[in-house]
């Protein structure tokens, strides 16, 4: 077992940890801290599939900005374990069973289909290189490029007029 | 690695996302779980982006980088997103103090 796979299943089951983690804590500012650490694991993986570009920015726009306005937005509204609305234990046993059921479904539709032969490939490529994707970007996607600025500017206008004092 | 990997790491990620949405009352969380869950959706574009590669790089140099174009722009979308939300959710809180999504049922009335 390479480097590589021990850094795929450490990053893994980190990921999975984490994401678990972030659902079952009653604090809602752990589970942003954990969210954080989901990102950070998503991100090595994007760094071991050899996508620089999109690990840089899922760290600065996803754990830096997002993550840092959710905080922001916590510690506003000064929520803690205490103030935190809770279900009743049957409709959480019904939730977790329903995601369980999803997951099983899923995993039995796909353990039949015949991939074996597929591999994410590793350690090669400049695809994800900031290179190549700015390339792209600006010749053949420009013009949904051009649309998200649209898009933002909305969000943003949009941002105002709800948070505007009545 | 093999693709299957990839896919059942992000499809249990995708079903915690869905399990923490249908168990937590916080708004707040039931959108970082709508993050978690479009981040695994992200994860899988890329593993799929390097298998396109693997499988094309031979006669097309550049195969696969769509994948990777398609998560910048997830991303561009998830972001105007969470503005947009926590400015909805901050409205409800300062309108009845509380960021339980029960509350909204009031929204019919």
């Amino acid at each position: 077992m390479g480097i590589t796979q021990v850094l795929f299943w450490f990053l893994s089951i980190l990921a999975l940890l984490s994401a678990i983690l972030v659902v079952i804590s009653k604090n809602p500012v752990h589970s942003v801290l954990w969210l954080i650490m989901v990102f950070v694991a998503i991100s090595g993986h994007y760094i071991l599939l050899d996508a620089q570009f999109l690990a840089i920015v899922n760290l600065i726009v996803y754990a830096g900005a997002i993550m840092v306005l959710f905080l922001f937005v916590f510690m506003l509204m000064n929520l803690n374990a205490e103030t935190e609305p809770q279900k009743n234990r049957w409709l959480k046993i019904a939730g977790v069973v329903a995601g369980g059921a999803l997951l099983l479904v899923l995993v039995a539709a796909l353990k039949k289909a015949d991939l074996k032969l597929q591999v994410a490939e590793m350690n090669r490529g400049d695809i994800g290189l900031i290179h190549t994707l700015g390339m792209t970007l600006f010749k053949d996607y420009v013009v949904p490029f051009e649309i998200s600025s649209i898009l933002f500017l909305s969000a943003m206008v949009g941002v105002v007029v709800i948070g505007k004092k009545d | 690695m093999p693709i299957n990997y990839y896919i059942f790491l992000a499809v249990a990620l995708f079903c915690i996302g869905v399990a923490g949405v249908l168990t937590r009352r916080n708004a707040i969380i039931i959108f970082m779980c709508i993050e978690l869950m479009l981040n695994a959706v992200n994860l899988l574009l890329v593993a799929f982006s390097k298998m396109h590669y693997h499988a094309l790089s031979a006669t097309a140099p550049h195969a696969g980088i769509d994948g990777q174009l398609f998560v910048f722009f997830i991303m561009v979308v998830a972001a105007a997103e969470v503005s947009v939300g926590l400015a909805v959710i901050v409205m409800m809180y300062r309108n009845t103090h509380s960021i339980d999504v029960n509350f909204l049922n009031r929204l019919k009335h």
